[in-house]
């Protein structure tokens, strides 16, 4: 054990000493697939803390929230409608939601205005969310008015901000009275945006949906797993199209890669085979080009890995910030909960590390099976 | 030192890198654990369907109660002009297939 501990450690000496001879080339090369590992590493984890973030958010989501349709378009829930879906069994309970879109041109932004399902809102005053007040530069009893759709002017007080921990979910969001929610925007008497329903069976929430789109033809149910589904969905595509962005450079340090470990320079030929002919036996050299290719791509991977993990947690991904912010003027500041994945982890070890072992081995296989002669005078 | 000792050094601290980052997300996870309860509750209590990453246009803020087609919503042949709208993807053909009513 002691002889094979000391053997393989002369190998890692010389290996290194035969990489430090090359050492510009080498610390490119390294640096270029850390650089990769980093990025891969990234969109990873990044997407991957967000779907989690999007999955507790959406627990809570009403379990069916049914829409009117007219011409193919949402339209309001006229008065009538709660009674009718009453009489569908299995549902529990069902409340008229009251929400909708405002774009405010003094920061050129749209935020959402909510009613609370309890109307906990006193009047006159407003609890927005912590981008918005940033935005607007506002605090709690900040006065705030807002022109109305009509034109006229709504004055309110804010009564709260929102915790800056639900940023994610709550950056734009204006929760408001009901009362001042129907005046604001003139939203006629009795009607709401949509329905949010509870279902006593869980199991039953597909029947149920079924059951009323037949009653209500004019209706579409979006279920809460439709919802989840939605963000994994949304979620996969992005990454995928941060990896379809990368797959060039990808491409590019795979050909590196393959000339690098394929293609054996003739200074490395001759190394071979001076080494064959002082007595180094097959095995030998390709272990030691095993641990040349291996502790190349080992620390590039650590090294990739645990920069990405601070580029995402640590120093809030600003790399992907300009992906994520499109043209809103309102982005939510939040910091991702970290959450490794073990199967990814695996997976990115997996096609980053062995790929470039195997490129490295099957070159240094068949010049160290020629003869030193010829492989010295080739 | 003999190089083999330095490449050990170095691989050492970088798998202990490694290990503290799984070691960190733990941690995070437990120390924020009240944070994310109170954004469940709160997403809960205001019966919250989306996340609030795009604000730009009411099919990137709620993309969940959206239309299938919704690239397409403002006028028949209306293209899709904002570019979060390239990073979400029109909700999918499984959808369809599983909901009996058309969208």
């Amino acid at each position: 054990m002691n002889a094979w501990f000391t053997k393989q450690r002369r190998l890692i000496d010389f290996t290194l000493a035969s990489l430090l001879r090359r050492k510009g080339r080498n610390l490119g090369l390294l640096a270029v697939y850390a650089l990769l590992v980093f990025v891969l590493a990234s969109a990873m984890l990044y997407a991957h803390a967000l779907r989690r973030e999007a999955a507790i958010i959406l627990e809570g989501a009403p379990e069916v929230v049914l829409q009117r349709l007219v011409a193919g378009r949402h339209d309001l829930i006229p008065p009538g409608h709660l009674e009718r879906i009453g009489r569908v069994r299995g549902v529990q309970e069902m409340r008229g939601r009251l929400w909708g879109y405002y774009y405010d041109p003094v920061v050129k932004a749209n935020y959402t205005f909510l009613v609370p399902p309890d109307n906990g809102i006193a009047k006159g005053t407003l609890v927005v969310g912590p981008a918005l007040a940033r935005e607007r530069g506002m605090s709690e009893n900040t006065g705030i008015s807002f022109r109305s759709y009509s034109g006229e002017l709504f004055s309110f007080v804010v009564a709260d901000v929102l915790p800056q921990a639900s940023e994610l979910a709550s950056a734009d969001l204006v929760l408001i009275n009901e009362e001042d929610f129907r005046a604001f925007f003139a939203y006629p008497a009795g009607h709401y945006t949509d329905i949010a329903l509870s279902v006593a069976n869980p199991a039953e929430v597909r029947n149920i949906a079924i059951k009323l789109s037949k009653q209500l033809p004019d209706s579409r149910p979006i279920l809460r797993e439709e919802m989840q589904r939605t963000y994994a969905s949304l979620f996969d595509w992005r990454e995928g199209i941060m990896l379809a962005l990368l797959s060039a450079s990808i491409l590019a340090f795979a050909i590196l890669a393959w000339e690098k470990a394929s293609g054996l320079s003739a200074d490395e030929k001759r190394e071979i085979g001076i080494l064959k002919a002082i007595g180094w036996e097959t095995g030998d050299v390709i272990k030691m080009k095993l641990w040349e290719g291996g502790l190349i791509s080992l620390t590039a991977f650590l090294l990739g890995f645990v920069g990405a993990y601070l580029h995402v947690f640590k120093f809030g991904a600003p790399l992907f910030a300009p992906v994520l912010k499109g043209w809103a003027v309102l982005y939510p500041r939040f910091d991702l909960v970290p959450v490794i994945d073990g199967l990814q982890v695996a997976t990115l070890f997996f096609f980053t590390v062995f790929p470039y072992m195997a490129a490295v081995l099957v070159p240094i296989w068949r010049a160290a099976v020629t003869d030193p002669d010829a492989v010295m005078r080739s | 030192m003999r190089p083999s000792t330095g490449a050990a050094a170095i691989l050492v601290t970088l798998a202990l890198a490694f290990l503290a980052c799984f070691g960190d997300a733990h941690l995070s996870r437990e120390r924020r654990a009240d944070e994310v309860v109170a954004m469940r509750v709160m997403a809960a209590q205001l019966g919250l369907t989306d996340l609030a990453l795009f604000t730009e246009a009411r099919y990137t803020r709620h993309p969940s109660q959206a239309d299938l087609n919704s690239a397409f919503q403002d006028h028949a042949l209306a293209l899709e002009h904002f570019p979060s709208g390239s990073l979400i993807p029109p909700r999918h053909e499984r959808l369809v297939h599983k909901t009996e009513t058309p969208d």
